[in-house]
């Protein structure tokens, strides 16, 4: 039993890591979709991001300067995005596409212009990093049963990037539901005439949560390269802009729910990648591979008005014309 | 200009706004050309005109939603380059748009702060804002509850919670853009009084409409358009209905079109206890029973937005009926039958769509498409398995001659005709099919004068062949000089059916405010 | 109401427009060459004679020609009825699986019967990964664009389950199934042209090219002289004069789809029918994608979506020559050139409408000036 809850704590330990850069990509969903634009292009403003991080923190040995160039160049992305559907009304999902391609192909190209290496950035040294963060009280606290085992190994101990996404989520909230720049740019995602017609610019509000969201999406990116993995390696966002998508869906489009969609979607992979290999009673032996398609499936069936309804922001998909 | 007289009666005092020589165009089309007017302060202020006269262009030039090619605007008598509607606000204009400019997920509050929130945290600013909305609404009698969900409220509410957004700055001048097309008589009512309010406490009215009873009744001038140009300024007391109505359309109102006597046959076309609700519950149409005969024109008046596209589209098998029946040439349908338009069509029902460009074209389709469009299936579009591009083009043409089309280029894209023409299309594709039963709704709706004519005297043509034709129209002048008797709706219901000699415009002014007449059911 | 710029003439819209939007692509591709310290002129030099000029060269480019024309057809089919379709990529996927299956069922058949089931099982299983999405759209409301990105994702693991699990081939280290059988094996180009007396360099190119200029042609024909086609592109144009024109409004969305995997499920003629004679682990990579960025710069036209596909099968190919040729850049460059086309062809389409059409004006009537034009 107490096995069991150890390996339960470190699936929950395991989500959490998962789950970051998840939540990070998510709060930038929720930013731009809030804002009437579709945003497919978070995996490849992730990956932007994840580049820049490593390469960066590779020359400077700097992971901070790394995270602050992932930072610049996921907005640039953003503003490419915002460039092509804002300011000249193209297809939102065209744009976000061709984003994530051109992210794809630029990074291996720079990266191996760089560094000759195949498309791989160089393993970043111990100091490189973003180290884990050992709390104040581990040791006290571990004398302490079950509570000292999950401060220790769930609270405390993961690097700041992790705390920074669970920070994003109340941060997004507060923007979105208490300020004038929250009230406008949800004003703008349903009925942007409304927002024109009180005399505040749409395409600077929608250019505004773009740029928010390039910056969450550059903290994910660098999360990947600099924090969670040691290096870049091509592809390697591997589909989480889509799953913190999925997540913005699950979450209808608000920030405490796609918070919980991500924390699911990251269980799921965390308890897959315990299970594997595992006999079951009565199931048998897992199918690792299709229980990764869940996030998948949960958001189509959701989507379809299986699981609750969705409803998404009304100006969504259209760009705004006078 | 720099005289102060006080008491306004030497028109001395600046203008509350004044315009002087403003134009603007979009691409070729000069939507306004030279426009000079000037509003008093304190009064209402009236700006009439037919549909697409320019005048929602020119109020959206003052409200900066577009800025002007050429000319002066000046508020108060200070000049004003008007850019966006920032400029607008902050020079003390407020505009209330035809369609609503409101969340509809968010509390009367936040649509209200949406703009003006008071600080960079919505907290700052939220207790003032409810302040000023219940200031506003106690001044101006806009009763409001300022926690609603505006999607709740009704369209009257909502117009309230526009007044109040507009008015929230101080606004000293309101531009009211065609206010009354989506409301009741009583709601219409309700907003005249709020206006004389407003006018009474010092706020210049700007009333956009195209309803002449409108401006006789509520204001103190007026200015009307036609064709993008200012053609009369009159005072209200000064002038009559007629003399507005003849400025309007440049033209003695031509009420009445040539016609001989209907001479109906056997009923081919009915409904009986016909109900619609919506897939979200509402009930928009509500025990409707009518007979249509051989060779008669039945005209459904109503104030727009009372039920007529439904009743279309209801009978036209678009929407699905939910109570009664219809019956076309004895084939009864029931919400029980399996209905879509291909099915009522093949019953030899034709419908004239009221909106061409949503329902009668695709306009990013050729001429000769769209001449097929509803009968792709039939051989007009061709005898074989594939398609036959010649035969296409050739009933085009032919359609294109026949209906006096212009230009008559089969490849021309529907969206490059004029409206009057592209109008002609749907007609030409729907009346040459020699229908039995032929819906049709707002057949001159942005039409021009030319083509009215030739629309009218085809529709009573097919009449005397022996076509029974349903006829909406929001044109109370179209209804009464071309159907032989006329059904009125007013909020889903049928409010009764008159014949064409007793129906002058005050008895169906009534019954489209709902009264019922007397001696008569419905 | 029009814009306040003139309407771009006809011809202009159709070719002038396209050409420019991808020029403006290679010319920002040829920026980032620069400055990773190459010579961009060479560099398409290298990839045009890799592409065209070597032995073997047009055989491999026509090879890849093959694969995006099917993806190309498979996004331009639900382009008609303005849907994104976004999974051709998984679309594939799955009609790898079909044809295999297919294959697999009918076993030692000869090839008269064996191809044309393979082939058509090929074309089944990529249309029911299409339907699916497009089911949902139609009745469920779903997003289409979301949820055939979902559905790449589904195919993706169903595949990897499959692959190294039920259909691993014993003994195999990588995934990847146990061979076809023969009987659905596509002869090769070369092996064909020799038995006609012509000898050309052995390639990859196989008898799915002929089927996808035939499929070109089934598009053109379905697309504009159907009346399916009328009712796609009539769905696509306007639903609600659709609906009033008594189309099934629904139910043409889903055929759209069902076309449009069957499309993309033909990919696996060519990979798999035509090559590896066996399903591999990805073996789609990434040309799903590609399909967007070919029906996009082709105007969802079989000519215009041909011709892209050649430019793509040229760049796949030359890209391959980059390799040998340059320190710094690799195949990987065409992945970025990918993506400027569609962002440049895709949506930027009409950055360069309005200059375009004022140029076009201003030259072609000069004489017809009046005052206040």
């Amino acid at each position: 039993m107490a096995d069991f809850l150890y390996q339960l704590l470190l699936t929950f330990d395991a989500t959490l890591r998962i789950a970051a850069p998840l939540i990070l990509c998510a709060m930038a969903g929720i930013f731009a979709e809030r804002s009437g634009v579709i945003d497919i292009s978070l995996e490849g403003k992730m990956l932007t991001g994840a580049f820049v991080a490593a390469a960066v923190a590779a020359l400077s040995g700097s992971p901070w300067l790394g995270l602050i160039c992932a930072i610049f160049a996921s907005i640039f992305m953003s503003l490419v995005h915002g460039f092509a559907c804002i300011t000249h009304k193209g297809n939102q999902v065209i744009s976000g596409v061709a984003i994530n391609i051109l992210a794809s192909g630029l990074t291996v190209v720079i990266g191996i212009a760089l560094f000759r290496r195949g498309g791989q950035t160089p393993t970043l040294g111990r100091d490189e990093r973003f180290k884990p963060l050992d709390w104040i009280g581990t040791e006290t606290l571990d004398a302490v049963p079950l509570l000292g085992v999950i401060y220790r190994q769930l609270i405390s101990g993961h690097n700041v990037l992790v705390y920074l996404a669970l920070l994003a989520v109340p941060l997004t909230a507060f923007i979105i539901y208490r300020t004038r720049f929250g009230l406008r740019m949800r004003a703008v995602g349903e009925v942007p005439e409304a927002v024109d017609s009180a005399g505040v610019s749409v395409t600077w509000l929608r250019y505004r949560a773009l740029i928010i969201g390039g910056v969450f999406c550059g903290i994910a990116g660098a999360y990947l390269s600099v924090a969670q993995g040691g290096n870049f390696v091509r592809e390697m966002s591997a589909g989480k802009g889509y799953i913190a998508l999925a997540a913005v869906i699950f979450g209808n489009w608000r920030p405490l729910r796609a918070f919980m969609a991500c924390l699911m979607f990251g269980f799921l992979e965390a308890a897959t990648s315990r299970l594997q290999g595992v006999d079951l009673p009565l199931i048998g032996e897992v199918p690792t591979q299709l229980m990764l398609a869940l996030p998948y499936v949960l958001t189509v069936l959701l989507l379809a008005g299986f699981i609750g309804r969705p409803s998404p922001p009304a100006a969504i998909g259209q760009p705004y014309h006078k | 200009m720099t005289d102060t007289n006080k008491d306004g009666s030497g028109g001395a005092a600046p203008y509350a706004l004044e315009l002087k020589g403003v134009s603007k165009s979009f691409g070729l089309i000069r939507a306004n050309r030279d426009i000079t007017l000037a509003v008093r302060p304190g009064s209402i202020h009236g700006i009439i005109g037919e549909n697409g006269a320019g005048k929602s262009t020119l109020m959206n030039i003052v409200y900066g939603m577009h800025v002007r090619d050429e000319g002066e605007i000046l508020v108060g008598g200070e000049p004003v380059d008007m850019r966006s509607s920032a400029d607008a606000i902050s020079h003390g204009i407020g505009m209330v748009h035809q369609h609503f400019m409101l969340v509809p997920t968010f509390t009367v509050l936040e649509n209200v702060m949406l703009g003006s929130e008071g600080g960079a945290l919505l907290r700052e600013g939220r207790q003032a804002a409810r302040d000023r909305i219940v200031e506003l609404s106690e001044r101006y009698n806009l009763r409001i509850d300022p926690d609603a969900l505006v999607g709740d409220l009704n369209v009257g509410q909502r117009q309230r919670v526009e007044i109040i957004k507009a008015l929230k700055g101080g606004a000293k001048i309101l531009i009211l853009d065609e206010p009354t097309g989506v409301l009741t008589p009583q709601e219409a009512e309700q907003l005249f009084e709020i206006l004389k309010v407003l006018r009474d406490r010092g706020v210049s009215v700007l009333l956009i409409t195209h309803k002449l009873a409108e401006i006789m009744e509520i204001t103190d001038a007026v200015d009307i358009m036609r064709q993008g140009q200012i053609v009369g300024h009159r005072k209200t007391a000064e002038t009559s209905p007629a003399e507005l109505a003849e400025l309007m359309v440049g033209r003695k109102v031509l009420l009445e079109v040539e016609r001989t006597e209907a001479n109906p046959g056997d009923v081919q076309f009915s409904a009986s206890g016909l109900g619609y609700t919506n897939s979200q519950g509402v009930v928009e149409l509500q025990d409707i029973s009518f007979e249509v005969r051989a060779g008669e024109i039945l005209g459904v008046a109503g104030v727009s937005g009372n039920g007529q596209t439904q009743l279309m589209e209801v009978l036209a098998g678009m929407r699905h009926l939910t109570a009664g029946s219809i019956s076309i040439l004895g084939t009864e349908v029931t919400p029980a039958t399996e209905t879509n338009p291909r099915i009522i069509r093949d019953l030899g029902l034709r419908h004239i769509p009221e909106d061409r460009h949503q329902h009668g074209l695709i306009l990013h389709f050729e001429a000769r498409e769209n001449m097929i469009l509803g009968v792709q299936d039939s051989d007009l579009a061709g005898t074989g398995f594939l398609m036959d591009p010649a035969a296409i083009e050739a009933n085009c043409r032919e359609k294109m001659r026949d209906y006096d089309v212009r230009p008559d280029a089969p490849r021309h894209f529907a969206k490059n005709f004029s409206g009057g023409n592209q109008q002609k299309i749907v007609i030409a594709r729907e009346f040459s099919a020699n229908p039995v039963v032929l819906l049709v709704g707002q057949p001159t709706r942005g039409v021009d004068v030319g083509a009215i004519e030739f629309i009218h005297k085809q529709l009573l043509a097919l009449r005397d062949a022996g076509c029974a034709i349903l006829l909406v129209s929001v044109e109370l002048d179209e209804i009464m000089s071309l159907s032989d008797r006329i059904m009125v709706l007013c909020d889903g219901h049928n409010v009764g059916i008159v014949d064409r000699a007793e129906a002058d415009r005050q008895t169906l002014g009534l019954m489209m405010a709902g009264q019922k007449r007397e001696g008569h059911a419905a | 109401m029009s814009g306040p710029t003139p309407p771009l003439p006809r011809w202009a819209d159709l070719f002038l427009l396209p050409v420019i939007n991808l020029m403006a692509a290679l010319f920002v591709c040829g920026l980032v060459v620069l400055a990773i310290g190459e010579n961009p002129i060479e560099a398409l030099g290298v990839m045009l004679k890799g592409a065209f000029v070597y032995s073997g060269g047009l055989g491999y480019t026509l090879y890849y020609t093959t694969n995006f024309v099917f993806t190309g057809l498979a996004v331009a089919t639900a382009f008609h009825a303005m849907l994104f379709n976004i999974g051709g990529e998984g679309q594939a996927y799955i009609g790898g699986l079909g044809a295999a299956l297919a294959a697999f069922a009918i076993g030692a058949a000869p090839g008269i019967v064996a191809l044309p089931v393979a082939i058509a099982g090929a074309a089944l299983a990529g249309a029911c990964w299409g339907v699916i999405p497009g089911y949902l759209q139609a009745k469920r409301g779903s997003h289409i664009v979301i949820t055939t990105i979902m559905f790449n994702f589904i195919a993706a693991s169903i595949m990897v389950w499959l692959l190294v699990g039920p259909m691993l081939e014993p003994g195999q280290q990588s995934p990847q199934s146990v061979p076809l059988p023969e009987g659905s094996y596509l002869p090769k180009m070369h092996e064909m042209l020799g038995a006609i007396g012509v000898e050309t360099a052995a390639t990859p190119l196989n008898a799915s090219f002929l089927l996808a200029l035939v499929s070109l042609a089934v598009f053109w024909v379905l697309i504009w002289r159907t009346r399916l086609g009328y009712n796609i592109r009539a769905v696509g144009q306007n639903p609600q004069a659709a609906h009033y024109a008594g189309i099934n409004v629904p139910r043409t969305i889903i055929i759209a789809m069902a076309i449009a995997g069957g499309f993309a499920g033909l990919l696996a003629t060519n990979e798999i029918l035509g090559i590896s004679h066996r399903v591999i682990l990805n073996y789609t990579a990434g040309y799903g994608f590609t399909g967007i960025a070919v029906a996009l710069m082709g105007r969802n036209h079989p000519v215009g979506i041909f011709l892209a596909s050649l430019l793509f099968g040229a760049l796949y190919q030359g890209g391959a020559e980059l390799d040998f040729e340059f320190q710094s850049i690799t195949r990987e460059m065409v992945l970025m050139i990918q993506g400027m086309i569609i962002l440049f062809s895709g949506a930027l389409a009409y950055m360069f409408n309005p200059p375009l059409a004022r140029f076009i004006a201003r030259i072609s009537a000069p004489k017809r000036e009046v005052a206040h034009g």
